[in-house]
């Protein structure tokens, strides 16, 4: 590795699919946009992809200074091997000193085979970025433990210093039409020999993609909602509040629901505004992917359920019972 | 097919609590167990075994004590499991570990005298939470990997995967040899016996050191080949108490909880 000082920018990785962005691609930017202004260096948005000038574009009304791009059929759909060489690629030949990447599932794949690649340091599913005052080197703080533990993690002697951020945590900034920069493209082409994996099929189980990560208002469902049918009470809530519906993984496994909607270490980390856990214990890995929320409301009857200790507002009953008076409370608001 | 498990020893998250005076945690008392997400690794590795033939080896890095969940694992099917230590081993980061645990892969093929065809691997530790020991070990192997994987199933001799998105999974095939980190399954872990626990019990696990692998870097191992620093580490603080509503009317506790998201300005 050459000299640190020849390290510069920060860098966020825009990851896209089918040439559309994922959100927390723009979160990123929000988040970094203050830490390149405190440093006095270029926000650069990195696009890798299908079609995807326009998401570069939109990455600097979203607040990067430039772009980089790299377009191409082989990056329609995500690979570990395409897209671990394309970053490397850029990376060794522009030399940022910070690389983001949102923590979803193709980003918490790629990032660890980058970084391994580069032989640097990455700190995993982080939910807080600042400077470290003393050194100047980034501080990734992180859940670890289930969420019981907080860890502030840095990577003085590598660079680039690379985390995968938690979608969700952060907002996106303001769409600023008047922005400009500018986008470079850069050919990097992946022979199809070179990826080693094939998609044979997408199977989708849901009519559409459930957006937990992103959603504001989450309706999740566990094993008291006692089966499929029941739980009709909850999509009548989600559809009044606008919400989404998730549940816990006993749901998963009893076959109520798809996978796809499961809240929890083995699940979707989520933050939205709004939390509703309805029939859900509370057991530490559900717990883990809810601790993003800002406000959680519970409903349960057993009144020393664990999901009490982290709720806002508690109603201890039956389910049953409580959730069509809370859909006829929600809807008499309105009226 | 020859299989390789990479196993971490954790403790029960379910049984830490914080020290309320301290904020840290308390991790005395605390029950080890075999990480979750790797049971579920060693359970399809089974599976795989029965139906094609071939040996399990569990491989695990960790202290002495870490030896009794490669005898957990030994009681539910895996054939035999080496414990990678040496104090030159502690303090490593994701990429010291997936680095030693490579090298000691390699290692293992050695004194077993054969090839892995698949190297498996929990989607994550409930201890470190990073999910990144995986793609590293492959990055560092030269292998194709395929991370998140519901099922995995061999078919003419590559294997094929259910990868988990956001709307349900895609099938993913890939030739082998390969790394696949495993996030959940569509059957349950199988329990040991009695006979089988027994068995496990008096089975040697032999310890591996640098000594017994050659090739390994000691510069790249431990905290001098880890590019990460802890600076700090905290419990979260939970300054807010909630509100409990209990012994009210269903219709009065709900329009109460409206209210006071009302009042508290969020909807
Ligand atoms: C490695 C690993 C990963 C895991 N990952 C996840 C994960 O990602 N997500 C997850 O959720 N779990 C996960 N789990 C499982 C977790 O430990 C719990 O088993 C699970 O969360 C329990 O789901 P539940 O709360 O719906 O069910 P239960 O724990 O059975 O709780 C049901 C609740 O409903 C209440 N109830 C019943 N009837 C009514 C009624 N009529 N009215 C009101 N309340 C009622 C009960 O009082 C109870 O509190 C994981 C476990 C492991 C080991
Ligand atoms: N010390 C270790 N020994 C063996 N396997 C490990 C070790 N650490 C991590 N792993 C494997 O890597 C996976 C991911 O771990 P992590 O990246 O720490 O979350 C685990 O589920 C294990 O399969």
């Amino acid at each position: 590795m050459g000299n640190l000082n020849d390290y510069k920018n920060i860098w966020v990785f825009i990851e896209t699919e089918c040439g559309k962005a994922k959100n927390v691609g723009y979160e990123l930017l929000h988040v970094a946009r203050p830490l390149a202004d405190q440093k006095g260096c270029p926000l650069v948005a990195v696009v890798i992809g299908k079609d995807i000038e326009g998401v570069a574009k939109d990455a600097i009304c979203y607040g990067a200074d430039s772009a980089i791009i790299v377009d191409g059929p082989e990056y329609e759909y995500y690979t570990t091997d395409a897209f671990t060489k394309a970053m490397v690629t850029l990376v060794e030949k522009y030399k940022p000193e910070t690389l983001m990447i949102g923590a979803t599932n193709n980003g918490r794949d790629m990032g660890p085979r980058v970084s391994c690649r580069l032989k640097t340091g990455l700190t995993a599913d982080c939910t807080g970025i600042d400077i470290d005052e003393e050194t100047g080197n980034i501080a990734w703080t992180r859940p670890t433990f289930g969420g019981n533990l907080m860890a502030t993690i840095m990577c003085p002697e590598h660079r680039p210093q690379m985390g995968t951020v938690r979608p969700g945590v952060f907002k996106k900034g303001a769409y600023d039409e008047g922005r400009s920069g500018e986008i470079v493209k850069e050919e990097i082409h992946v022979a199809p020999e070179e990826i080693r994996t094939n998609l044979v099929e997408r199977v989708n189980e849901v009519a559409e993609a459930v957006n937990l990560e992103e959603a504001e208002i989450i309706v999740s469902g566990g094993r008291g909602v006692g089966s499929a049918e029941n739980f009709k009470l909850l999509e009548d809530l989600a559809a009044e509040l606008g919400a989404t519906v998730g549940c816990s993984r006993a749901v998963v496994d009893a076959g109520w629901m798809p996978h796809a909607h499961q809240v929890g270490q083995s699940g979707k980390t989520v933050a939205p505004k709004l939390y509703f856990a309805i029939g859900i214990s509370g057991a530490i890995q559900h717990l883990a992917g809810i601790s993003g929320s800002d406000t959680v409301i519970a409903v349960n009857k057993d009144e020393d359920a664990p999901i009490f200790d982290v709720a806002d507002y508690g109603i201890v009953g039956n389910l049953n019972e409580v959730v069509p008076a809370l859909t006829a409370a929600f809807k008499a608001r309105k009226a | 097919m020859n299989i390789c498990v990479c196993m971490k020893q954790v403790p029960d998250t379910n049984e830490i609590k914080v020290d309320p005076e301290t904020h840290t945690l308390i991790r005395k008392g605390v029950p080890s167990i075999v990480n979750p997400f790797d049971t579920y690794a060693q359970e399809v590795g089974v599976r795989l075994k029965e139906q094609l033939g071939g040996k399990l080896i569990v491989i695990s890095m960790g202290p002495e004590q870490a030896k009794e969940a490669i005898k957990s694992c030994l009681a539910v099917g895996a054939d035999n499991g080496y414990l990678i230590s040496s104090r030159s081993f502690g303090g490593s980061d994701t990429l010291a570990t997936s680095y030693i645990l490579s090298e000691a892969i390699k290692a293992v093929e050695e004194k077993e005298g054969l090839k892995f065809d698949l190297i498996l691997c929990g989607k994550q530790a409930t201890d470190g939470d990073t999910a990144q020991v995986g793609p590293e070990i492959a990055e560092h192997l030269d292998l194709p990997q395929i991370t998140y994987a519901l099922d995995i199933v061999e078919k003419d001799g590559e294997i094929q995967v259910k990868r988990e998105h956001d709307a349900g999974y895609d099938m993913i095939s890939t030739k082998l040899p390969a790394v696949v980190t495993v996030v959940k399954l569509p059957y349950e872990p199988r329990y040991p016996t009695i006979k089988s626990k027994m068995a496990a019990k008096k089975k040697e696990i032999p310890v591996l050191t640098e000594e017994d692998i050659p090739s390994i870097q000691l510069e790249l191992c431990g905290l001098n080949g880890s590019p990460t620093r802890v600076k700090k580490t905290y419990t979260p603080v939970r300054e807010k108490s909630g509100v409990k509503l209990a012994g009210m009317e269903p219709k009065d506790a709900a329009n109460e909880v409206v209210k006071l998201l009302e009042e508290a300005k969020l909807l």
